[in-house]
């Protein structure tokens, strides 16, 4: 694996940060030095620019409100581009929460206000209003023939446009919009989800996929070794178990 | 936002005027016109009396010491009860809120409130929203719902960040005391940003003579006296040698609340709290009016040299790390809000002990156990702040649980800087509902206990009996619950208090 490494842009990092993020990072970070692959991180803030080729992976977070507002200005106008042209090149992209809501084609606020998105990812989010549900729990996803566990809390419903599938299908939880059974979204090498809790440290089988996924843009056929999973496979056992039996109850 | 506190305080409120005049209009009337004012009493006597024998039936059943049922009972019977009631505490009320240290500093006020002679009414630990309040109030009242005149009352309540425009509503406060905000169970609180505009609103609402008492550190409650009518009396650190060197991971409010630019830091405490300064418009951290200008912690206390407006106070407190200088300092600047004088804040911090789950101490089987309650990554960062700088090898019980009270969303464990005790541990045990989620963020964080991995049993008895095996005897076990975890360890503790290591037997 002699000079491999993962090259990563991390979205504002100070800005969205809100729901244990750093965790995520620290996966990615920890999955690669497991298996000898070199990891580097770029936290780029408002302003910053974006040269898309010089990344594998972009990961953006979930924030609050006032940050999400400054963050979605600046995408527009700094990043979507090189963004989109990044996700042409099959750059993987990591977006949870706030971040994957940014990576749409629009966001209407509670207010009804309408707020412009990246346009990554063909789908649009709605707020319904301030009296409606938050969708706020825990949620287990079937993907890829085993589950994705997490916490999700959003107002926001996400509707998929036609060229773009769910992530996976909700076991337990809201999802996308609380309607369809969907949730997150995957277009080319594009990975959103409503999901944190951290997402990937207990979730080891799709923190590697995107690993490979984002390797193999210049690594054909590349494949991760195993790594000794068993703390990991055991806490992902124990959120499915606490999440599919609160949902019963409620 | 309801309308709240009148200029002047009337027996009656809004709701029960309406009802009152319902009554009297209705011919079924069973009071005869004219007694609009008996009924209100009578109201008040039936929800007092009631609420009364609730706590009795509850304590004598056990059925969890009647913190919290009396006050629903009460409130009820008799909306207003909390208005009314508290109309009667002849030397007014006191409101504590904030994320962080309610419970100590309001415990650390009440000690030099009677010092100073005054007989404080407070609400018990954790019970913060209206019951909780409606409860302690019931319970200083006589059956007949009057709170004596002869003696000097005063109310100190600890109240819920969210629950604070509700409880100023109905108690109409001398002074208002704001701590800090941290992120915090955002499933169930919301944002920082919804809290900090719920609190303004509330200051804006208090009568013009209350006082507004603020932590200037925090630029989010150093923002809130631009909302104050009356007088603002404000609060910090000048030590600044126990501080930290960066902003921590978790740090909120990095923002301006002027012009959105991040702040610079001259010094930091902890969190976001520091001397901070907004580069761009020069919105800067006030000039305090109680400060500590000396603050050494050790392993069984700490000490502060506080400046109030009279002079200085040096006292020596049972509690230690940086978060609890805030409180002792948070305490001091409520009492100088009140005008009590130095000698009772001297007095009432030294007399002080440790409250539940805040550093209390038990002995057990020759161990020495501190429950140090952590909820959120500002608290438990102090904790583990606290826990290492005693520079030992710490044994160490972690407990995460994610019922309603802790926050069902467990990712802020991601934002604590477990790091901190990477090589600093002798044994680490985990458990709580979410134990495997806690064991996977230590693994994380480099921490191994004893030579071994971290040791995960979600049972809280069998891990606080495995814990206490691994600490060697005169040794201090730290417990790190959250809220409801420290509950249950607090009462497998406080019977196993005394005894034996009973468990070697088992």
């Amino acid at each position: 694996m002699k000079g491999l490494a993962l090259r990563v842009a991390h979205l504002f990092p100070k800005l969205m940060n809100i729901y244990g993020d750093r965790g995520n990072i620290l996966c990615l970070q920890r999955r690669c030095q497991a298996r000898g692959i070199a990891f580097e991180v770029d936290g780029l803030e408002l302003g910053d620019p974006l040269k898309a080729k010089d990344y594998d992976l972009v990961f953006v977070g979930g924030a609050q409100d006032r940050e999400q507002r400054l963050v979605a200005e600046d995408l527009v106008k700094v990043k979507a581009k090189p963004l989109r042209e990044a996700v042409k090149r099959n750059v993987a992209v990591l977006a949870v929460c706030g971040g994957y809501q940014l990576m749409g084609r629009f966001y209407r606020t509670a207010e009804g206000e309408e707020l412009p998105g990246s346009k990554v990812l063909d789908l649009h989010t709605i707020h319904p209003g301030a009296q409606a549900q938050r969708f706020i729990g825990n949620i287990v996803v079937e993907w890829n023939g085993t589950t994705v566990v997490g916490f999700e809390n959003h107002g926001g419903r996400t509707f998929l446009g036609d060229g773009i599938q769910p992530l996976g299908r909700v076991v337990a939880g809201f999802g996308n919009n609380g309607e369809d059974g969907g949730e997150g979204a995957v277009y080319r090498n594009v990975f959103g989800t409503y999901l944190h809790g951290s997402l990937l440290p207990k979730n080891p089988k799709f923190a590697d996929h995107v690993i490979e996924t984002a390797l193999r843009r210049r690594h054909k056929d590349f494949r991760l070794s195993e790594i000794d999973d068993a703390l990991e496979d055991a806490a992902h056992a124990a959120a499915v178990r606490q999440a599919t039996r609160r949902s019963i109850i409620r | 936002m309801p309308r709240f506190l009148a200029s002047t305080p009337v027996p009656l409120g809004p709701a029960q005027r309406a009802r009152n005049d319902r009554l009297l209009n209705s011919s079924s009337s069973l009071v005869a016109p004219g007694c609009s004012y008996n009924i209100s009493v009578i109201q008040r006597t039936a929800a007092v009396a009631a609420a009364k024998a609730t706590a009795a039936v509850s304590r004598r059943f056990r059925l969890g010491g009647g913190t919290a049922l009396p006050g629903l009972v009460a409130e009820r019977i008799d909306p207003d009860v909390i208005q009314e009631l508290s109309a009667q505490l002849n030397l007014g009320s006191v409101i504590i809120t904030g994320t962080n240290g309610k419970t100590t500093t309001a415990r650390l006020l009440r000690s030099i409130v009677k010092e100073a002679g005054l007989k404080p009414v407070a609400n018990r630990a954790g019970s913060n929203m209206m019951r909780g309040i409606a409860a302690a109030l019931v319970d200083a009242a006589s059956w007949s719902g009057d709170i004596a005149s002869a003696e000097r009352r005063l109310g100190i309540f600890e109240v819920d960040e969210a629950t604070l425009p509700l409880v100023a509503n109905a108690v109409r406060p001398r002074a208002v005391l704001f701590t800090n905000l941290f992120r915090d169970q955002l499933d169930r609180y919301g944002e920082v940003e919804t809290v900090a505009a719920v609190w303004r609103a509330a200051v804006s609402e208090l009568l013009a003579e209350a006082t507004v008492v603020l932590n200037v550190d925090d630029p989010s409650v150093a923002a809130l006296a631009s909302a104050a009518e009356g007088r603002v009396v404000k609060y910090g650190m000048e030590d600044t040698s126990s501080g930290a060197a960066k902003l921590e991971h978790a740090a909120d409010a990095r923002w301006c609340t002027a012009c959105g630019s991040e702040l610079g830091y001259a010094a930091v405490m902890y969190g976001h709290l520091g001397h901070w300064r907004c580069p761009k418009c020069g919105n800067a951290r006030p000039e305090p009016d109680v400060f500590c200008g000396l603050f050494q912690t050790g392993a069984n206390g700490s000490h502060v040299t506080l400046k109030l407006p009279g002079g200085l106070v040096e006292a020596s407190l049972p509690l230690t790390g940086l978060y609890n200088a805030y409180n002792a300092l948070a305490a001091a600047a409520a009492a100088a809000a009140l005008g009590l004088g130095r000698a009772a804040v001297q007095r009432g911090l030294n007399s002080a002990t440790a409250g539940f789950g805040r550093q209390e101490r038990m002995f057990v089987g020759g161990r020495d156990v501190q429950i140090m309650l952590a909820k959120n990554p500002a608290g438990l960062n102090q904790v583990l702040r606290t826990i290492t700088a005693n520079g030992s090898e710490a044994d160490l019980l972690v407990l995460l649980n994610d019922n309603i009270a802790d926050g069902r969303d467990v990712s802020w464990i991601w934002d604590v800087d477990f790091e901190l005790l990477e090589g600093k541990t002798h044994s680490v045990t985990v458990s709580g509902v979410r134990a495997w989620d806690m064991a996977l963020r230590l693994k994380y964080a480099g921490i191994d206990g004893g030579g071994a991995t971290t040791h995960v049993e979600p049972e809280p008895a069998q891990a606080l009996k495995r814990a206490l095996s691994a600490t060697p005897e005169g040794s201090t076990l730290y417990v790190i619950p959250t809220y409801t975890a420290m509950l249950e360890v607090r009462d497998l503790l406080a019977r196993w208090a005394g005894r034996g290591a009973f468990w070697e037997a088992e």
